[in-house]
């Protein structure tokens, strides 16, 4: 492989993300053409292909992108924290316990606010009970942390799967639906956009500090890094950003583990590349998996996460495959 | 002169064990300290402390005549340098990518990395002999190179005071007198061997000390001229090399009988 160049890979990648998201715009089952856009620029569409444009494409696609994005930067940052590649978003088990939260509100019959606001609440109680077990136990080694994850997942598949055998039959597509991660519902306002910029402007400035803490606490303590307040923060940080993607999407899987790992595989190793490179390609992804996801048997849609997994398997396994083992 | 670095009245523990007590000493530049004993003596957690990285059971560590635990480690780390035994590559990186990251300390404030940073980081290559592994990625290398590439580390560091644990783990003979000459060239001290690597530009003989944890009795009594030997969780020894390495000591220290030779002006310590 050559020489990696970050800023014309970046650019590659605005580019990408610019190509996918005119696409998603531009896809659906009332037509909407370049010129549409054009004139819907200018402020002279008709009503109700506007209506189309600003109601449904645009938050669909935006809803689609933050998420992405979001998962990616929050699977790059649990990889730092717990030094392990096959962390992922959901590893600490916060997507199962909003999904327990999301179930119970499609048992009950509620939608809308009231589903993610019951996620949002799920994944809070989530990330609490592994916060307060690991630090009960003093150590936050990254093996107790990850233990502690595990057996927290491990509880909220039980009950999801309680409460799935025990619902009635008409609301379990619903459920599975949200488990398998869907954005047929989903919109982002300014609170899920602000904490993603945060997230990413404060990843960003930690991002030298990330690459020395991939090679140990001590070797990053013995380089000056504060590793109690950094593995802190990335904890936090992590969660939060999952919280915004899950109660949006669902549990959308694959783009928090694989997006990370498709970049290092192309030479994204160092943080300060690997971050804003993982935030568009992971909102690329989700958008273009969206786009497939509503037309590819329209005018039925499928769960995106669906598409997340047929897609990603194929590509990573290319790229693992192109790239030589130095 | 404020000496470099000072232990005052020093405890260490290990859950209920006790490494060691009431231990003080004081290290100036210059100074090459060896710090010797059995397995499991304590002379990691030791290191640890001398590095801030571990708070002492009692007593302190002064760093110049400040106190170690008043300094953030964002400060100590502009001073001290410490190689680890154990490296973690959990993730993919190169050999330059890993030399880059001894700049750290000093690169807090910026986002990219400065030409200096650069020159220092492949200067440190340079001086390991590593060089040519630039892009290697790090999984790919030997133990060996492995050690090489965390002195070369520790070198792009620049600190003034070198704490290192077990220096010559995995490195073959011939490195191991190279990494004598370097150490040597660090601390600027009296210079035993003749320079095999060739003149260093960025690291002239400069203000530093070293203190290293060894099981090699020998390279400690060649590169050394203090020692602190750990001879039970009650009796810790300082002094000069030639006061402490005695077969006597040693023997008690190691629990088993040591002889000592002198051969072509070198004094070797071998088990019996």
């Amino acid at each position: 492989m050559s020489q990696f160049q970050p800023f014309r890979l970046l650019l590659a990648a605005s580019l990408l993300a610019f190509t996918a998201i005119l696409g998603s715009l531009l896809s659906g089952s009332v037509d909407l053409s370049f010129s549409d856009l054009m004139s819907y620029v200018l402020g002279d569409l008709p009503d109700l292909q506007r209506q189309v444009f600003e109601d449904i494409r645009l938050p669909r696609t935006l809803a689609a992108f933050v998420t992405g994005a979001a998962l990616a930067l929050a699977g790059v940052l649990m990889q730092v924290l717990l030094r392990n590649p096959l962390a992922d978003p959901y590893i600490l088990g916060l997507s199962g316990g909003a999904a327990v939260g999301a179930l119970a509100s499609i048992m009950l019959g509620l939608g809308g606010w009231w589903l993610s606001s019951t996620a949002f609440v799920g994944a809070l109680i989530s990330v609490g009970v592994v916060f307060g077990i690991a630090s009960r136990a003093g150590s936050w080694s990254t093996t107790h942390l990850l233990l502690t994850g595990v057996v927290v997942s491990a509880g909220w598949g039980a009950l999801i799967n309680l409460m799935l055998s025990t619902s009635a039959s008409a609301s379990v597509q619903g459920m599975l639906f949200w488990l398998m991660g869907d954005l047929s519902q989903s919109s982002v306002g300014p609170a899920q956009i602000g904490v993603l910029v945060v997230g990413a402007a404060l990843a960003m400035r930690a991002a030298r500090s990330l690459n020395v803490l991939v090679r140990g606490d001590l070797v990053a303590a013995s380089l000056g890094v504060d590793i109690k307040r950094l593995r802190l923060s990335l904890f936090f940080g992590a969660s939060l950003l999952t919280v915004i993607a899950v109660t949006t999407a669902g549990s959308v899987g694959f783009v928090g583990l694989v997006v990370p790992h498709m970049l290092r595989l192309i030479g994204a190793r160092d943080h300060r590349v690997l971050i804003p490179f993982s935030l568009l390609t992971g909102g690329t992804f989700l958008v273009v998996a969206d786009t497939l996801a509503r037309t590819l048997l329209a005018p039925q849609q499928l769960p995106v996460g669906v598409i997340t997994a047929l897609i990603g398997v194929p590509s990573f396994i290319a790229i693992l495959r192109s790239t030589p083992s130095k | 002169m404020t000496p470099l670095l000072t232990a005052n009245s020093l405890s260490l523990r290990a859950g209920s064990r006790t490494l060691c007590c009431d231990l003080s000493f004081s290290i100036n530049t210059g100074e090459r300290w060896g710090l010797l004993g059995k397995n499991g003596a304590g002379k990691t957690s030791l290191l640890h402390t001398l590095a801030g990285l571990r708070t002492p059971a009692a007593g302190d560590v002064l760093l110049g005549d400040q106190n170690l635990s008043t300094l953030s480690s964002a400060h100590i780390a502009l001073h001290i340098g410490l190689l680890l035994q154990e490296s973690v590559d959990a993730l993919p990186s190169t050999v330059i990518e890993t030399a880059l990251l001894g700049r750290h300390p000093h690169a807090r404030g910026r986002l990219f990395d400065n030409s200096e940073d650069l020159g220092l980081a492949y200067e440190s290559l340079r001086q390991l002999g590593i060089e040519s592994l630039a892009s290697r990625a790090v999984t790919s290398l030997s133990g060996g190179e492995r050690q090489r590439l965390a002195l070369a580390m520790l070198l792009a560091q620049q600190p003034r005071l070198l704490l290192l644990d077990e220096p010559s783990n995995h490195l073959d003979l011939g490195f191991q007198t190279q990494l004598i000459t370097l150490l040597l060239s660090q601390v600027g001290g009296k210079s035993e061997a003749t320079t095999e690597l060739s003149a260093p530009n960025h690291h002239t003989p400069k203000e530093a000390a070293v203190i290293m944890a060894t099981h090699d009795i020998n390279l400690a009594a060649r590169v050394c001229d203090n020692i602190v030997l750990m001879v039970s969780d009650v009796e810790t020894l300082v002094g000069s090399a030639e006061e402490i390495l005695t077969e006597e000591t040693l023997g008690r220290a190691y629990d088993c009988p040591i002889a000592r030779v002198e051969h072509k002006g070198r004094t070797l310590f071998y088990p019996v």
